[in-house]
């Protein structure tokens, strides 16, 4: 083994530089990319679980639930799709970033990766932009899969694909919430379990398969300003699917501002932390 | 300077356990120091300090010629970094390992993949460049995790335990690899448990306990402070350890140590090989049968115990340090 034959290579893009931040986070994103699909297993079970729901719901629930102001099995699987997208995607993205960047850390990844001469928050953009594009993909197939049980999005394309914008968006800022969890508790398992404490909440306390009006007074409140809620509100309203408008609630009313809002406010707040997290890592 | 390590006074605590407890530290270009310590000394710790991955609670370090603290990108330019348990991505393969190592480092798509060839070539990992890194041997890993510390000639590497967890052909090679580095030139941070791997390497040693230097100098230096030579026998029947044990002790500058087990006894002399004749007459006289006698340094591992033995240990302090810095010692 001969060390140093010919002289090594001189770094050409140094450190600091916007160039180099933009580089240094399409590199962990690839790499994350590659590790998804190195396991198929993963990226396979994420797309059944929510499938084998929908089917369940479609074909045996659609037929006892009952939708204020629109009847039959064929309206529920109209009302239920956003909130299903919503759901595979809250789940999806939070328990892949909690638990691959705890991953990281327990691997040593992360100090392999913070002895580098690399931007600062590349690591973790890295992270979230590869979950971003899984979600794309889980989307995807997910829209499929509703267009064969009779889902439809009746404003067009782009109201559609704003709609689907609006639920990535949402995916994106839970990625984030999902790395300062990550950062957190370090350890993969722990990652894991603890995603369900506020998922379970986040998903289920929302408009996505209930009426708000169904609820008592303080759950009502909260499912009606859930972050989730008025995503679902607002992929409703762009793909023309029935919806719940009778509680009149503010952000029900505003679904699209709202849902934008939160995301963006998600986003920054959570990604502020990580990255205070992230420098702190180990010190 | 270009090369060279200076840390003076570092501190590092976790909640009430001090991991590094004003350790001073002078490497100078081209040198190569060993932190030899038990578990839960402080090494990796004063490794991450060194390496930018922790900020110091006291205490200054100049790595390279820039300071940890104010210039952390500058000091990480120029060191290379392999860990304790090897850091690289099992689910990539050797070749984007290093690729992404070389991408990271600044390097341009094209010389990162020339060099991550390169590096795989010289590892002899060329012919599992391709396979996913998961699929290594403990030995493969350690060579990719090395490549990996290599991809821009670092001027200073650092080396936490290398050679945890390898069987001795891949130590071998390792060390090998190591000082073909250190022929290069580079400046060379190691720590290890290992005192054989310690004096193989490391041209200075410092011992290292309770996150505070007790020790340091050559491994020859060490060894005479460790109390010089020993006389050292092997008797053919245990029923005569005693017996040689108080006739060696008429010899020694301090009491015998009996190895029963192996039937050793061995006592520190203050005499040449001159003495040794002496000892073996008494024996002789004595009806004692030997089966080897010698004259000899202490091993390092001998000079470690003597230097750590007076010490208390703090199993539960030095877990708790341990929890809390997620730190892998």
């Amino acid at each position: 083994m001969n060390v140093s034959a010919t002289a090594p290579p001189v770094p050409e893009l140094k450190p600091g530089t916007v160039t180099k931040s933009v580089r240094d986070t399409l590199v962990v994103t690839r790499r994350n990319v590659i590790r998804t699909i190195r396991i198929p297993e993963v990226l396979v079970l994420s797309l059944v679980q929510p499938l084998v729901f929908v089917l369940l719901f479609a074909y045996i629930f659609a037929g006892s639930f009952a939708l204020p102001g629109a009847h039959g099995p064929a309206a529920y699987r109209e009302f239920m799709m956003p909130g299903f997208f919503a759901q595979t995607i809250a789940f999806g993205t939070a328990s892949n970033s909690s638990v691959s960047m705890a991953n990281d850390l327990q691997s040593g990844m992360v100090d392999r990766f913070r002895s580098l001469p690399m931007a600062r928050g590349a690591l973790l953009t890295g992270r979230t932009v590869a979950d971003l594009v899984q979600n794309a993909i889980v989307v995807t197939v997910m829209i499929l899969c509703a267009l064969l049980v009779g889902w439809r999005a009746h404003h067009g394309v782009l109201q559609a694909a704003a709609g689907f914008g609006l639920l990535l968006l949402m995916g994106y800022a839970l990625s984030w919430v999902g790395v300062v969890i990550g950062l957190t508790v370090r350890a993969p398992e722990a990652a894991a379990s603890s995603n369900f404490l506020w998922l379970f909440p986040l998903t289920f306390l929302s408009n996505a398969f209930v009426a708000p009006s169904t609820l008592p007074t303080v759950l009502r409140w909260a499912a009606e300003w859930n972050p989730l809620s008025a995503t679902v509100q607002a992929a409703r309203q762009l793909f023309g699917n029935p919806g719940l408008a009778a509680t009149g609630a503010w952000p029900a009313q505003h679904p699209v501002l709202v849902s934008a809002g939160w995301s963006i406010l998600i986003a920054v707040l959570f990604r502020t932390l990580a990255v205070r997290r992230y420098r702190s890592a180990g010190a | 300077m270009a090369g060279a390590i200076h840390a003076t006074g570092l501190v590092k605590t976790f909640g009430e356990v001090r991991a590094v407890d004003g350790v001073d530290l002078d490497v100078p270009e081209g040198g190569v120091l060993g932190l030899l310590g038990p578990n839960g000394a402080g090494k990796t710790t004063t490794v991450r300090l060194l390496t930018t991955l922790l900020r110091p609670d006291a205490g200054t370090a100049v790595v390279a010629g820039h300071d940890v603290v104010r210039e952390p990108d500058r000091v990480r330019l120029s060191i290379g970094l392999s860990g304790q348990f090897a850091a690289v991505d099992d689910r990539l393969t050797g070749r984007e390992n290093l690729r992404m190592i070389g991408e990271l480092y600044g390097l341009r798509a094209r010389a990162a993949r020339q060099r991550a060839d390169e590096l795989l070539d010289r590892f002899d990992l060329s012919a599992a460049g391709d396979r996913v890194s998961r699929t290594y041997s403990g030995g493969m890993l350690r060579r990719l995790d090395l490549a990996g510390a290599l991809v821009v000639r670092p001027s200073v590497m650092f080396l936490d335990e290398p050679s945890v967890g390898l069987d001795p052909t891949s130590r071998l090679m390792l060390w090998d690899a190591i000082e073909d580095l250190v022929a290069q030139g580079a400046t060379l941070l190691l720590t290890t448990q290992y005192l054989e791997e310690a004096d193989r390497l490391a041209r200075d040693i410092a011992v290292v306990d309770h996150g505070r230097i007790i020790a340091r100098g050559t491994p020859r230096e060490l060894k005479s402070q460790a109390g010089g030579q020993r006389v050292e026998v092997v008797v053919a029947w245990p029923e005569q350890l005693g017996a040689t044990a108080s006739v060696l002790a008429r010899f020694g500058t301090r009491g015998p140590d009996v190895d029963r087990p192996r039937g050793i006894v061995s006592v520190p002399v203050d005499g040449g090989v001159r003495l040794l004749t002496e000892v073996i007459s008494a024996l002789a006289a004595d009806g004692i049968e030997i089966t080897d006698i010698g004259l000899r340094r202490p091993t390092l591992d001998e000079v470690f115990l003597a230097l750590t033995e007076d010490v208390p240990r703090h199993p539960v302090g030095a877990a708790a340090a341990t929890g809390a810095a997620g730190e892998k010692e």
